[in-house]
């Protein structure tokens, strides 16, 4: 109990706030680096996650590689890279892409092939072509599950960006690693706690978006 | 390679540090999300509050819950007992909604039926409708082993010995031969557990084992016919 107290009022203090291991500073760098190994996730699994939903095509191998991913060991991965990158940002932001690959994948994937067959058919035999039906029935009625796939990585990727810090990546993981080996329980606990604090945040940001993504069309009418 | 044949025993000794932390996660999980999943079918309320708060644990992040879990539960953070009750928690978060789905899945026919006969409520579970959510409990338990044993490597940043140490120990020293051969070990064991999880299940639910053979079968004999 005196530890949380400790670790609130380190929060607390303004002090702690300021300087390159200032909270704000600490706390800036994480949601960046959060932010940016999802936008490198998005780039490489979107386009890939809605081929694969709508060609049908390389299913199974999505779905193993979404197997093996959930095996690799988030530490191990960060300290490979660690080693073969050297410290910078290069290792965590592949790390943080590659963690973040399987939920945006399954959540590109799933979406499009969760689109109602009927209004797909409907969208082909009306002479939509292909990519039109991809980009005009497909991708906005699996909207949803994509913002639910991304999600889902933000969250993982906020989580896992503090194990980033050991091979010397900012962020809050820096505060938890400082306070590990200077014995610092408080300001470990402060920094898991604002960790914490983060990933509920982006979680309740995410809320509306995914209402958000339900395309107008698909909504169930209100006067029947 | 010459590391890994120089360091067998070291090797063997956190493989086995590992198994000892992330199979009892892994058991007290499937042990207590039963009876959970179980009380989230019987009201409305305790279930979303059991699949809301399962999901709001899955938020917190991995190290985060291995250093604030001490200040609940009261152990040191490099208790052995710490990880396992670390393991779990993260493992309900993923198996309770799984084990409610699974229940949920349940065919409602023979559960009438079971009760038509006069099977008591106590009776119907665990003879009737556990069996049925069997196959679906079965995957559940799937993500959870390989996901537990994936993470177990997470308490090594905090000095817990398992094939985690291999990671920190192996970047400290700049051994790659060290970092991979925990990475490979880490993915393998978890494959190992999965597939004797399978095994376990084809045991205790022989019916899943037969149906297929037999479905196939009755394909090609119509498809003959």
């Amino acid at each position: 109990m005196t530890n949380l107290l400790a670790a609130l009022a380190y929060i607390a203090d303004p002090a702690n706030w300021s300087g390159s291991l200032g909270i704000a500073h600490l706390l800036t760098e994480h949601v960046i680096y959060s932010l940016l190994g999802v936008v490198i996730a998005a780039a490489v699994g979107v386009p890939l996650g809605w081929a694969v939903g709508h060609s049908g095509r390389g299913r199974d191998a999505v779905a193993a590689f979404s197997g093996a991913a959930r095996a690799l060991p988030t530490l191990g991965l960060v300290t490979v890279l660690g080693l073969w990158l050297g410290i910078g940002l290069t290792a965590p932001l592949l790390a943080f892409a590659v963690l973040a690959l399987p939920s945006v994948l399954a959540g590109a994937y799933a979406g499009v092939e969760s689109a109602d067959r009927l209004a797909v058919d409907a969208a082909r035999a009306s002479g939509m072509t292909e990519l039109q039906v991809l980009a005009r029935v497909e991708v906005p009625l699996g909207a949803p599950l994509l913002v639910g796939g991304l999600r889902a990585a933000v969250l993982q990727v906020i989580a896992t960006a503090t194990l980033a810090a050991y091979t010397g990546a900012g962020g809050l993981g820096r505060l938890m690693f400082l306070g590990l080996k200077t014995q610092d329980y408080p300001m470990m606990l402060a920094s898991a706690l604002l960790v914490i604090a983060l990933a509920l945040v982006s979680d309740i940001v995410f809320l509306p978006l995914q209402r958000l993504a339900v395309p107008a069309g698909s909504r169930p009418r209100k006067d029947t | 390679m010459t590391w890994v044949l120089a360091n067998l025993p070291l090797l063997g000794q956190y493989t086995l540090a590992h198994l000892t932390q992330a199979v009892p996660a892994i058991i007290a999980t499937f042990l207590l999300a039963v009876p959970a999943a179980r009380l989230a079918r019987l009201s409305r309320p305790v279930r979303s509050l059991l699949v809301t708060g399962s999901s709001l644990l899955y938020a917190i992040p991995s190290l985060a819950l291995f250093i604030v879990l001490p200040l609940i539960i009261g152990t040191g953070v490099r208790d052995t007992l710490n990880v396992i009750v670390a393991l779990t928690l993260y493992g309900l978060a993923l198996m309770v909604p799984a084990a409610v789905e699974a229940l949920e899945s349940v065919d409602r026919g023979p559960l009438a039926a079971a009760t038509a006969m006069g099977m008591g409520i106590e009776r119907r579970f665990l003879t009737v409708e556990l069996p049925l959510a069997g196959p679906a409990l079965l995957a559940g338990l799937r993500v959870v082993t390989v996901s537990t044993i994936s993470l177990t490597t997470v308490g090594a940043v905090l000095g817990v010995r398992s094939l985690g140490f291999l990671f920190t120990d192996g970047f400290q020293r700049g051994l790659w031969s060290e970092v991979l051969s925990g990475l490979v070990l880490t993915v393998a064991l978890a494959l190992i557990l999965d597939l004797l999880v399978v095994a376990v299940g084809r045991l205790l639910m022989p019916w899943t084992r037969r149906r297929r053979p037999s479905n196939t079968g009755g394909e090609t004999e119509e498809a003959a016919a």
